[in-house]
């Protein structure tokens, strides 16, 4: 059986989820509200069963090539966390998991129109990245046992730490009274940049050949936008983008009003921004950190290196770290805190995707 | 006396500064600035990548002296130089600093022993209940008593007229996990030191057949072993049908007074240690200019195999066969051009070898056959009998990290107590419920009222759910009890 039919339904199940949230938002309809729940847990099951069949075929894969091994080995070799595709698979799924069950917990809706929209965001970077969606062999470096865990726990703290963004971006506006405060200002920028370099590399995609997708990555990104060989067109992405940047400054403010009418208070938010990363933090730490330190020393003989992938590891690790000591030592609340959360995140993106885009190192493998 | 205030003031002074959340701050900030550097200009690396590096920022007639501004401040091995490993160091002492000032508070939280509350302080603390029972004070007591013995509470409990109270904490140490957690920074980097002081990190690149004492640093100098180490063979296995490969492997025999005493095949994740040291399967690549022995599998049809070892030019026989063959061609990725139909190498390195044989049978013309290592059914002679290439051996090397790090222990020691302390700071709590009792109407008649109220420094929504079954418990059991 393949697996891509069920990971398409729970795909568009998620897009249709992310609308039905936003229809939720502005309709403020509860009968709206229980269907975007509906939708998204009927997306999660299709998923986690796309999940287990992927694993299925990538453990006969796996014993068509090594026969010898025996059947625990050959899970843990054929877990679908190998490569770039099935690990933002995996993140989008531990993302809606963590959010169902805050969902489920604080009995607030309205933070799905903040998380669906980052499940949805990483299921179109599968498609504009090009990233290979083919159940790979496993190169010597990653047959290990270290490999499931260690990135396992590595992506329910990126989720973890995707849902404090989302509590934390949606806090901001909340707690925002003039657009003038620089919270706000710090707000607009960093989801315009997001929403800019998802859409250029939309352009990028739609601008190359299906062959060329394949290295848009690697060769083309934002080739067709902001690196473009025509200075024209460069100028025109930058004007664009401020432009854009400008209009979400004056209008995201709106938002507000939408949430307060949902009955979504601050302190929600702030107490959901924390709690994931109360739980992304010990997560990320154990399983990225320590664990990825132990796989290391085992397969190169060094626990650390100083790796790109490392070294912005540690990054986040601090960030958070920072976090977690503003609040409990600096008493730190509100807005300042939120801001850490954001920057927390976009060292996540950057550590999990932006490294393989932009730097080379040893954990080049995770590109493909 | 004046001098020893003096000294007194230095002290406090210097502690202060350590003690203090704003320089954790700064070298949270400057190690993670300079660390963003570190990955976006290339360690190690030629002069030449990092200034054509920065010649897209500074353009190229600039690009050289700002390379060597950089260079000068260590940019270019960073991660090594005197002040990031300044500020790693005073990042350690911060954290030594700042956890033995706090941990007096903190200790003093844990060991303060706990008292009884009046019932309007019970009522104003953060988790609060309230409920009405129609039972004794004896029998509320007893069942609240059971209630959070089950839940694993030690309870006090302080008796007056027509009062009681029962108070309980449990989970007090678990206030001293972040105290763990920084603990266990402190051990990894006294294991890194540990590593950098008595250990060494270096590389072999040892050829088939070969026998090496030393490893060698990366700028080329001898470290010795201590003992010998051969390399048998080296092998990249390739997944079937494609070029991709499945595993990089060599065996290895280390050698001591002349004996074999350990022998091992390593592959990527799995290396060999000897007496602390470790090697790590990490490269391989053809000897210049090497040339080696055939080695061919022969089996006459029906018969066992035989193996022999040629060399280029020699000629061999399949025992019994009356078929002979001569070593004419080698070719280490052997394929057809797909345009011109042409046969040639892809590639430099073993990924497809193939030997080329030129056959002598009896009663018939002589021929020449390509042999695959990767392909054994390539091997098959007409009559059944087959020839496997089992290998071009000695023109590969084995290339190994060798490390011996006497800090690795402390450092797996290290990551157990951060991961134990890692959960105690998370996920448990330091709990406080006091519970007073109380008959609505002096004189021990009428309805017994209950006050519940506690504390916790952590989540909250999973406390108030325990005291919430705390309460039903016991009032539960009060109901069961009354209907007897």
């Amino acid at each position: 059986m393949n697996s891509s039919l069920f990971f398409d339904i729970s795909a568009g199940a998620y897009v249709a989820a992310m609308i039905t949230y936003v229809i939720y938002l502005v309709a403020r309809n509860k009968t709206v509200g229980i269907a975007a729940t509906t939708i998204t847990i009927f997306g999660f099951a299709c998923q986690s069963v796309a999940l287990l069949i992927r694993w299925v075929n990538s453990y006969h894969f796996w014993i068509s090539s090594s026969p010898n091994s025996g059947l625990v080995e050959s899970l843990l070799r054929a877990a679908p966390l190998r490569n770039l595709y099935e690990s933002l698979i995996f993140f989008v799924w531990s993302l809606i998991l963590i959010h169902l069950l805050i969902e489920f917990k604080y009995k607030v809706r309205s933070l799905g129109a903040f998380v669906t929209p980052l499940a949805a965001l990483a299921l179109l970077f599968i498609d504009i990245s090009g990233t290979s969606k083919e159940i790979q062999p496993l190169i010597p470096a990653l047959q290990s046992n270290w490999l499931l865990f260690h990135v396992l726990l590595s992506f329910l703290g990126y989720a973890a730490f995707g849902v404090s963004f989302g509590a934390a971006a949606a806090y901001i506006i909340m707690v925002t009274d003039s657009k003038k405060e620089k919270a706000y200002i710090f707000w607009s920028i960093i989801i315009g940049i997001f929403i800019i370099v998802l859409v250029g590399m939309g352009i990028d995609f739609m601008s190359l050949s299906a062959a060329e997708r394949k290295e848009l990555i690697q060769n083309h990104f934002l080739k067709a936008t902001f690196r473009n060989e025509s200075g024209g067109v460069v100028a025109a992405s930058w004007a664009f983008s401020i432009a854009f940047i400008f209009t979400l400054w004056q209008f995201g403010f709106g938002l507000k009003k939408i949430l307060s009418s949902l009955s979504v208070t601050p302190q929600m938010l702030e107490d959901i921004e924390y709690k994931s990363i109360a739980i992304g933090f010990p997560l990320f730490t154990l399983g990225g950190l320590l664990m990825g330190a132990i796989w290391a020393n085992s397969a190169w003989g060094k626990y650390w290196s100083w790796d790109p992938k490392e070294t912005w590891s540690l990054i986040t690790w601090f960030v958070y770290a920072l976090y977690l000591h503003a609040r409990y030592i600096g008493g730190w609340r509100g807005k300042r805190v939120a801001i850490l959360a954001v920057i927390g995140f976009v060292a996540v993106i950057f550590t999990y995707l932006g490294v393989n885009l932009v730097l080379s190192g040893l954990h080049a493998y995770g590109s493909g | 006396m004046k001098e020893e205030k003096q000294k007194e003031d230095v002290f406090e002074s210097v502690w202060k500064f350590f003690a203090s959340v704003k320089l954790a701050v700064a070298v949270f900030i400057i190690l993670s600035f300079s660390s963003i550097v570190g990955t976006i200009v290339e360690q190690q690396a030629e002069p030449e990548k990092n200034i054509a590096l920065l010649a897209k920022f500074f353009g190229d007639s600039l690009a050289p002296t700002v390379y060597n501004i950089f260079a000068k401040l260590g940019f270019m091995d960073m991660y090594h130089s005197w002040w990031f490993i300044s500020f790693l160091i005073t990042f350690s002492i911060n954290l030594i600093v700042c956890s033995l000032d706090r941990f007096p508070k903190t200790w003093k939280l844990v060991k303060m022993p706990l008292k009884p509350l009046a019932v309007n302080v019970i009522k104003t603390l953060p988790v609060k209940k309230e409920i009405k029972l129609k039972t004794t004070l004896a029998v509320a007591k007893d069942e609240f008593f059971n209630s959070l013995r089950t839940s694993k509470y030690q309870v006090l409990e302080a008796n007056e007229n027509n009062e009681v109270q029962l108070y309980c904490q449990k989970w007090r140490y678990a206030r001293l996990g972040v105290y763990v957690v920084h603990l266990s920074i402190i051990l990894i980097f006294l294991g890194a030191i540990i590593g950098a002081r008595f250990g060494f990190g270096g590389f072999l690149n040892l050829p088939e057949g070969q026998i090496s004492d030393v490893a060698y640093t990366a700028n080329g100098s001898e470290i010795p072993l201590g003992f010998s180490i051969k390399c048998n063979w080296y092998d990249t296995k390739y997944y079937e049908g494609i070029d991709m490969p499945q595993e990089f492997h060599s065996e290895l025999v280390i050698i001591e007074n002349g004996k074999e005493v350990l022998k091992k095949v390593i592959e990527v994740n799995d290396p060999l240690t000897y007496k602390g040291i470790t090697f790590y399967q990490s490269s391989y690549g053809m000897i210049p200019n090497a040339s080696g022995y055939f080695i061919l599998g022969l089996k006459p049809n029906g018969h066992q195999q035989s193996t022999v070892s040629l060399r280029f030019g020699d000629t061999f026989e399949i025992p019994g066969t009356g078929i002979t063959g001569t070593v004419i061609d080698f070719s280490p990725a052997l394929a057809r051009d797909q345009r011109t139909g042409a046969l040639i190498s892809y590639s430099d390195n073993m990924v497809n070898p193939a030997v080329a044989i030129q056959f002598n049978m009896p009663g018939q013309d002589s021929f020449k056959g390509w042999i695959f290592k990767r392909y054994p059914q390539t091997g098959i002679l007409p009559g059944g009998h087959e020839i496997k290439f089992e290998d071009y051996w000695g023109v590969e090397y084995t290339g190994m990290q060798v490390s011996k790090d006497p800090g690795i222990g402390l450092i797996y020691i290290a990551c157990i107590i951060m991961a134990i302390g890692l959960y105690i700071t998370f996920f448990i709590s330091h709990k406080k419920i006091w519970i007073h009792i109380a008959h609505d109407t002096p004189g021990g008649k009428g309805p017994v009222s209950v006050s519940v109220g506690g504390s916790t420094n952590r989540n909250r929504f999973a406390f108030e759910k325990e005291i919430d079954h705390i309460l039903s418990t016991a009032s539960h059991a009060i109901e069961g009890r009354s209907k007897k």
